[in-house]
């Protein structure tokens, strides 16, 4: 034991610190079943509850008369499931009120003249007031309006056949939604959601394994033993890349059984790239734990990481909707990367070349976070 | 060759001098006691020789490697044993010693494990979790698995704090059998006994090292005379030989006070003078304890921070 043995690194001290943090792991069941148990819950609710078109808003009908064409008008809104009339106002005062207290998200007004300003061919004209204090909650119904609003008007009239005639020779813009025809959210936030939950429970986990054992004061005792920094730093990780790894069986299975997510691509390939995801993870919430004092400051950095990786990397906004200094910041999140490399390739069965950019930024994060941490650790108490 | 050799240790943690060039040597099969008040450096100085921390100045060997430099060839032979418990109380015993073999690489891990156990009367409590053992258990456990690896220099932080009378005497019982079969002892206390069965003692008091030599040498070299005070109301003759010029100490023992000072004339004088004030009392010459020459020690090195 005293000649020749390497102080740098052996797998039997690690596998001493390994095997230590596994029945530690064990006995503290609470956070155990934390490990396993929130990432489905988490899914299950948040895959189901979020919406980024919704549809079937409340609206209110400001109805001067009940022609045909008025009628012909309000069916044509309903048929876009975007509108559900749940409230006939008798005029514009009742109806502002509605929309004041929030029971409704649009006020539809049809005034009296419309039938006749239709008939004599003088721009009709109906009024949609939509709540916009949450702008993603009207875009959608407000942007199909124009088209659907006009094809019930000639549809009203019978001049469907004119229409056709007339639009002939004119410009056709064709629109093509890639790889998500339906525009469900599901397929956009359920693998957004593998991302978020591993970032969460990782960061968190490994950020305070180091800072707990200097709480308990097993540090001193850790150090005044034979153990490298590499070891301890190995140690503290790789138990966490096991519980990573299951938390990406349970996130894949049920984004396939339960929402029906379409896998397009290749498995090896997101596997490899979950996994050099969840090394720069661990190794994140580790350098933490090599700054933190407490455990306390350790989750108020793991915070601090947290919802800007959720708010700039694209899973809840849309990346390119923030501006240029926003999407630098963006860029030095290894969310960002993730969530673009899982969308391909899950949703868009893109293949190596097409994500190994992202894939190089992400190995980036994982030999910056290494350097950091073992560069931070501190092999004695001073 | 001296286990522990090391000169002008000094330590700093901001302006605060918490080591202030202590100069200490230890032989070979050796216990020395390490004393002084909380705070005083003792921790700190033990640190540095185990290689946890890194002195600003001095330098030294421990069991031959240089304190600055090999620090990793130290931990490996030395066996510490921290002041706070620090082994891992959601791990039974037995997991807590399979850690730490497994960590030192010993071989085979069972069979250490096994006579660890046995030979600290562990076995029956192997599979108990660390975190619910009782005080003398717990330092039980500590003391065997530093030990574990048979090092050469065992350095304990005040190993026998909160610890019962009982326990602390087997304690000491393993330390002196574990001497004998050739192992160096640095064992810092805050307890008189503990100190006399030291071979020597050293005393630190803000960082530096007031006194060293074995129990007798450091009590004879303190150069202080001691009477005895016997008689009927005692207090107020207590109250009255303390703030006397010559009386540094009087301390109440059972039916006596003991009074300490360092001038013995000076000291003798206001004994007369209170002997004559209070009827019934008698003084008779006492023998300086390790204790009184602490207290001196003590109040000396206060006075000088003032």
């Amino acid at each position: 034991m005293k000649n020749g043995i390497n102080s740098v690194f052996s797998f039997a001290r690690l596998g001493a610190l390994l095997i230590k943090e596994f029945i530690q792991m064990r006995r503290d069941r609470i956070t155990f079943a934390m490990m396993l148990g929130v990432p489905l819950m988490q899914l299950v609710l948040f895959g189901y509850a979020i919406n980024n078109d919704p549809k079937s808003l409340p609206a209110a009908l400001v109805a001067m008369s009940s022609d045909p064409y008025t009628r012909a008008m309000v069916s044509a809104l309903q048929t876009t499931g975007y509108y559900r009339f749940d409230h006939v106002a008798q005029n514009a005062a009742e109806a502002e009120f509605l929309m004041a207290r929030g029971d409704v998200a649009f006020v539809v007004t049809i005034p009296a003249d419309f039938a006749r300003r239709v008939e004599r061919g003088d721009q009709p004209q109906i009024l949609i007031e939509a709540d916009a204090t949450d702008p993603a909650v009207a875009s959608g119904a407000i942007s199909t309006l124009g088209t659907v609003a006009n094809q019930a008007l000639l549809r009203a009239r019978g001049m469907q056949e004119t229409a056709a005639e007339a639009a002939r020779g004119q410009l056709e813009v064709v629109v093509h939604r890639r790889y998500n025809p339906e525009g469900i959210s599901q397929y956009n936030i359920v693998p957004g959601l593998l991302g978020v939950i591993l970032q969460m429970t990782m960061v968190m986990m490994t950020s305070i394994a180091l800072t707990r054992e200097t709480e308990r004061g097993t540090m001193e005792n850790l150090l005044a033993m034979p153990s490298s920094p590499l070891e301890i730093m190995l140690g503290k990780v790789l138990p966490y890349l096991v519980v990573g790894a299951v938390q990406v069986a349970v996130v894949l299975a049920a984004a396939k059984l339960l929402f029906g997510v379409p896998f397009t691509g290749s498995l090896s390939l997101l596997l490899a790239a979950v996994l050099v995801f969840v090394l720069a993870l661990v190794l994140l919430g580790y350098t933490i734990s090599t700054m933190a004092r407490t455990q306390m400051q350790a989750l108020q950095l793991t915070f601090f990481f947290f919802l800007p990786s959720i708010l700039l990397s694209g899973f809840m906004f849309p990346y390119r909707g923030m501006p240029g200094w926003a999407q630098i910041f963006g860029e030095i999140l290894p969310l960002t990367h993730f969530l673009r490399i899982i969308r391909a390739v899950m949703l868009k069965g893109a293949d190596l070349p097409a994500v190994a950019a992202e894939i190089g930024w992400l190995v980036v994060f994982v030999a910056l976070f290494a350097g950091v941490a073992l560069v931070r650790f501190r092999r004695t108490l001073d | 060759m001296n286990v522990i050799d090391v000169h002008g240790l000094v330590k700093r943690f901001g302006d605060k001098t918490v080591v202030d060039h202590v100069t200490m040597t230890v032989a070979e099969g050796e216990i020395v006691g390490f004393l002084g008040p909380n705070g005083s450096g003792k921790t700190t100085t033990i640190r540095i020789m185990c290689g946890l921390l890194t002195p600003d100045e001095g330098e030294g060997t421990v069991l031959g490697f240089d304190i600055r430099t090999d620090s990793l060839r130290i931990k490996r032979e030395v066996g510490y044993m921290t002041q706070k418990f620090s082994f891992y109380e959601d791990l039974t015993i037995a997991e807590n010693l399979e850690f730490v073999a497994r960590l030192y690489g010993l071989k085979p891990l069972n069979e250490h494990v096994a006579k660890t156990l046995e030979d600290l009367g562990l076995t029956s409590r192997k599979d108990q979790l660390a975190g619910t053992l009782s005080g003398g258990w717990k330092q039980r456990l500590a003391l065997a698995a530093c030990i574990m690896h048979k090092p050469r220099l065992l350095l304990l932080d005040e190993p026998t704090a909160g610890v019962d009378p009982k326990a602390r005497r087997e304690f000491w019982d393993e330390i002196h059998r574990l001497v004998s079969g050739g192992l160096t002892v640095l064992v810092s206390t805050h307890y008189m006994d503990e100190a006399e069965r030291c071979h020597r003692i050293g005393y630190i008091s803000y960082g530096r090292m007031l006194a060293t030599g074995t129990v007798d040498e450091v009590v004879r070299n303190a150069g202080l005379t001691t009477f005895v005070v016997q008689g009927p109301r005692l207090d107020q003759v207590a109250a009255a030989l303390s703030g006397r010029s010559g009386v540094d100490q009087v301390a109440p023992f059972g039916a006596t006070l003991h009074v300490v000072g360092s001038d013995k004339a000076a000291l003798q004088a206001a004994l007369a003078d209170v002997e004559k004030d209070h009827k019934g009392v008698t003084v008779t010459p006492g023998e300086t304890s390790l204790e009184d020459v602490f207290i001196q020690f003590m109040s000396g090195s206060k006075d000088n921070m003032g």
